[in-house]
């Protein structure tokens, strides 16, 4: 079976004074091959954790992740990761850090070379490939970090709030290169966003996460990715149903959220 | 008080240069710094001005001077210099039965290093005669102006006046030939004006240092010529904060990435840390001698833990975001080890390297100082002993611009090696 499955995933994690916390409650999800998922949910609903357990940095306590037909064990290049920040190597100029993955695998330039420039090319770092990344804007070093997971051609992409840190133009640009991209490399993307427009934007399914135990509240199949990918993402928020389902998102996160403010409080 | 009159000095010139920098130099440089209204507080609008820097050094080397009558430095800069000449005073002896009588005494005050030459004069006739003294600037003398007087001090003659100005045994008198005291046993204590500048013994001028340093280049000092003394010092140096490096290092990289490691040596590692290297040389001493092993030893165990901590710390501080993005692009332990967790170690190694370095210039200086038969420590102590205090005086200064050299060589190598430094 080709995609992605996320099966019956639990996490509990002890906490050091005793006790646990239960951070993934029987998570499953079965991702075809070339979907975009983008995860929302109130802080501490296990987004994260889910991200990590599928990119093999964590092991769940219940549960497995299955790709391709052969289960996840660990880390691996076959799933890419996109993060916040932070995670570009400061020693190489940009088309060193564009092309880590294939020269890591023993791979000569002549066998990269050409992906690698294309790659530039199409995420508007043509000119910056002999920059150092801390001579780039945070936009441009986010678009460092999507070339480089793309030069490894992964199956899956796990974008971990790639977006986050950026000024709201900025953001803008790179959710549209990020459809480009999607389209363009039919790769499997799994996008965790905090902002609920991003997740309508660009998931052409979504999915809310509940916390406490952290768990899949409410599931959506949504056409705005697939507009998006021809028309401006301007225009695509004056789509038809476009901000019901964004109210509809907000009230549920925020309903969420006071409830665990609740909680706490009466727990005091 | 020389000191007090000193630091009034200093202070003067630092207020004066400064306000009239401040009047005359205008600023010049049109930057965005310059147009900041808000100036005070903004800690990034404090640049150091170079004017006061340059002025900071000249005044240094003007008081330094001044107060020693350097030749390099215009004549009515010195300060007031002790009295070198002649000079003579008259004293009044009283005879056991009271009859007084005048005589002169001829003294003449010679330089500090010029050769001392006794003269006479002709003692002339009466119940006290004439005497002739010679001594060195800045000192005192004890004058047994009695010895040619018709009753001396044993027949009961006494001093009662110095120019005319009494004096007695509890009452110094000073005048304008000098300052004059009675020993307990009655003789002429005489010390001439020493005015305000300092005795090359304790503070030799600027161009017998410049002296010492171009002799010592050529002649050497104690079998070596000044550059051995300083090469055998940097090579101490380098040789042991490279084995330092080369254990340091390897060994903090262990600790960051293993928990046996880190737990067999982190104990040893944190005793070790706070205790000075200065504290290890009298073991060192015992154990090696005073030879180039003992002092290699005691360097490579100054830089060994600075090393260490430093690699140790660069590991940790890895951000494991790069650690997490580096396997899943399919790196493999060795590699995230040469390609993540080494270059991102090395900001935090040069600046432990920084430290090393400065600690282990001042340790091989220690070092020679307590025993060596070499180096650029062991020339200061050696010519301290013989109150050489010029030899001494280059020696720090040799020093001093040496360890400075050092820094600037490792942060130049640092903003080649490591562009990224701070900036991630």
């Amino acid at each position: 079976m080709t995609g992605l499955s996320i099966e019956n995933i639990s996490m509990r994690f002890d906490i050091p004074n005793g006790g646990s916390v239960q951070a993934l409650e029987d998570v499953s999800l079965h991702l075809k091959e070339g979907e975009l998922m983008s995860v929302l949910g109130p802080s501490g609903c296990g987004k994260t954790t889910l991200l990590n357990i599928v990119a093999g940095f964590l092991a769940p306590t219940g549960g497995q992740i299955v790709l391709n037909g052969h289960n996840v064990t660990g880390p691996d290049a076959e799933r890419g990761m996109v993060f916040q920040q932070g995670a570009l190597f400061e020693w190489m100029d940009v088309r060193d850090n564009v092309s880590f993955g294939p020269r890591m695998k023993g791979q000569k330039e002549a066998q990269w070379g050409e992906h690698v420039d294309h790659l530039l090319d199409v995420t508007g770092l043509a000119d910056f490939k002999d920059k150092a990344i801390y001579e780039l804007s945070g936009g441009m070093q986010q678009r460092v970090a999507l070339a480089r997971c793309l030069a490894n051609d992964p199956d899956v992409i796990l974008m971990d709030e790639p977006l986050g840190a950026l000024d709201a133009l900025t953001r803008e640009k790179m959710q549209g290169l990020v459809l480009k991209l999607w389209k363009e490399t039919g790769k499997t993307i799994v996008l965790i966003t905090h902002s609920v427009e991003e997740a309508i934007l660009l998931g052409e399914r979504l999915i809310v996460m509940a916390p406490r135990p952290g768990r899949i509240h409410k599931e959506y199949q949504l056409p705005f990715a697939d507009m998006g990918v021809n028309a401006d993402l301007r225009e695509v928020k004056h789509a038809d149903g476009y901000n019901q389902t964004r109210e509809e998102i907000l009230e549920m996160i925020w309903d969420m959220e006071e409830e665990i403010m609740g909680r706490t409080e009466a727990a005091q | 008080m020389t000191g007090l009159f000193i630091l009034f000095v200093y202070i003067a010139i630092f207020v004066i240069s400064s306000l009239a920098v401040k009047f005359f130099v205008h600023r010049t440089t049109k930057d965005y710094t310059s147009l900041k209204t808000v100036t005070f507080g903004d800690e990034s609008t404090v640049r150091p001005n170079r004017i006061a820097s340059v002025i900071s050094v000249a005044t240094v080397f003007l008081i330094w001077g001044s107060f020693t009558g350097s030749a390099w430095v215009p004549g009515f800069t010195h300060a007031p210099a002790p009295f070198a000449g002649e000079t003579a005073f008259t004293y009044t002896l009283e005879g056991p039965d009271g009859a007084r009588d005048d005589a002169v005494v001829h003294v003449r005050v010679f330089d500090f290093g010029d050769d001392v030459a006794n003269f006479e004069v002709d003692p002339g006739v009466g119940l006290a005669r004439d005497d002739a003294v010679t001594m060195t600037a800045s000192r005192s003398a004890t004058i047994l102006f009695d010895k040619n007087d018709e009753v001396d001090r044993k027949a009961g003659a006494k001093v009662v006046a110095i120019d005319g100005v009494e004096i007695g045994p509890d009452a110094p008198i000073r005048t304008d030939a000098g300052r004059f005291a009675l020993t307990a046993k009655g003789a002429i204590s005489f010390a001439p004006p020493r005015g305000l500048q300092m005795e090359p013994i304790w503070l030799p001028p600027p161009e017998a240092v410049v002296k010492r340093f171009i002799d010592i280049s050529r002649n050497g000092f104690r079998n070596y010529l000044l550059h051995e003394h300083l090469g055998i010092s940097l090579f101490r140096v380098i040789a042991g904060f490279f084995l330092g490096a080369l254990v340091g290092i390897p060994l903090g990289y262990a600790m960051g990435l293993s928990d046996w490691f880190r737990g067999w040596f982190d104990p040893i590692v944190e005793f070790m840390r706070p205790v000075p290297p200065l504290a290890l040389i009298p073991l060192m001493i015992i154990w090696f001698g005073i030879g180039e092993v003992s002092k290699i030893i005691l360097l490579f165990l100054a830089a060994l833990w600075i090393m260490a901590i430093a690699a140790r710390s660069g590991v940790s501080g890895v951000n494991i975001t790069k650690i997490h993005a580096a396997y899943s692009l399919g790196a493999k332990k060795h590699q995230i080890m040469s390609h993540v967790i080494v270059p991102n170690s090395l900001p935090e190694i040069f600046t432990g390297a920084r430290v090393a370095m400065g600690v282990c210039w001042g340790t091989v200086v220690a070092a020679e100082l307590v025993a060596a038969e070499n180096g650029i420590g062991m020339m200061i102590m050696a010519a301290s002993k013989f109150q050489q205090t010029d030899i001494v005086l280059m020696g720090i200064i040799v020093i001093g611009i040496v360890g400075f050299g050092i820094d600037i060589l490792v942060r130049k190598a640092e903003s080649v090696l490591v562009p990224w430094k701070g900036r991630s």
